[in-house]
């Protein structure tokens, strides 16, 4: 699809990278300090871009690097550090006990989907890759609204920011 | 189509369960927490995206990047309750956070 590859190496890329996604989200999920956790989690989202990207979604991608594991994760790492909640001597994971019931509830969840997943006929794709310009016809022509009430909403994200974020005497 | 749909829909459910556990578990952390909606969030995209893939269509790429534009815009809100939390308390452990009136 891009470039000279062959289709195999396409698909030992995505399970190469979905690997290296799970495996990063759950070092992430795992690790008591925040600022590790963060970390993991930029590896993991990069991988996921990739993913993103071998779905024939390359604007998605770039979108993930730059809002996700640029922005998002910025903003969380400084909060931390503004809030200084990174310090390793009072960083613990919560007791053992406490991971016992969410990871059944996980579990349950996860094989149900896999069942689901493994049963599913797969209909034949529809042929012709998604390009760039297919996708921005179908955000500004279709969605236009959408577009409108996300860009409302993030004004009100802003202001509702600066209100809570405001010094209280 | 590189893959089988169902195999990205199998790797969105792991890390769906994967950030459901994390929202669950850490109630010691706040930011911990919203990571975790962070990565159900992400599992959701996927989905759309291998759907999107799937039928040859670009709605699903729209609506992964109305998703997030929706999550910086519930991420830049919810820090701020963090910071304003942590002010009030001084802590971020969301069990400390009980009543509703001061």
């Amino acid at each position: 699809m891009y470039g000279g590859y062959c289709p195999d190496m396409e698909t030992y890329l995505f399970y190469i990278l979905a690997t290296v996604t799970v495996i990063g989200t759950i070092l992430a999920i795992t690790e008591k300090h925040p600022v590790h956790a963060i970390v993991y989690l930029v590896t993991s989202f990069f991988s996921l871009a990739s993913i993103f990207f071998l779905l024939s979604a390359p604007l998605i991608a770039m979108f993930e690097v730059i809002i996700y594991a640029g922005a998002v994760m910025v903003l969380f790492m400084f909060v931390i550090m503004m809030l200084d909640l990174g310090r390793a001597d009072e960083a613990k994971r919560p007791p053992l006990r406490q991971w016992f019931l969410p990871v059944i509830l996980g579990g349950i969840i996860l094989v149900s989907i896999g069942v689901l997943a493994a049963g599913y006929v797969t209909t034949p794709h529809a042929p012709g890759a998604i390009t760039v310009r297919d996708f921005a016809v179908t955000l500004f022509r279709k969605y236009g609204v959408a577009v409108e009430i996300i860009s409302m909403q993030l004004l009100f994200a802003v202001v509702g920011a600066l209100y809570l974020g405001r010094r209280r005497p | 189509m590189i893959v089988p749909l169902a195999h990205v829909l199998i790797l969105a459910a792991i890390l769906f369960g994967l950030g459901l556990v994390c929202t669950l578990v850490w109630r010691s952390n706040v930011i911990m927490l919203l990571i975790g909606i962070e990565i159900m969030l992400n599992a959701a995209m996927l989905v759309f995206v291998g759907g999107s893939n799937h039928w040859g269509m670009a709605d699903g790429q729209v609506f992964a990047l109305i998703i997030m534009a929706m999550t910086s815009a519930e991420v830049s809100l919810a820090l701020a309750l963090v910071v304003y939390l942590h002010r009030r308390k001084n802590t971020v452990d969301v069990d400390e956070f009980r009543e509703l009136q001061d």
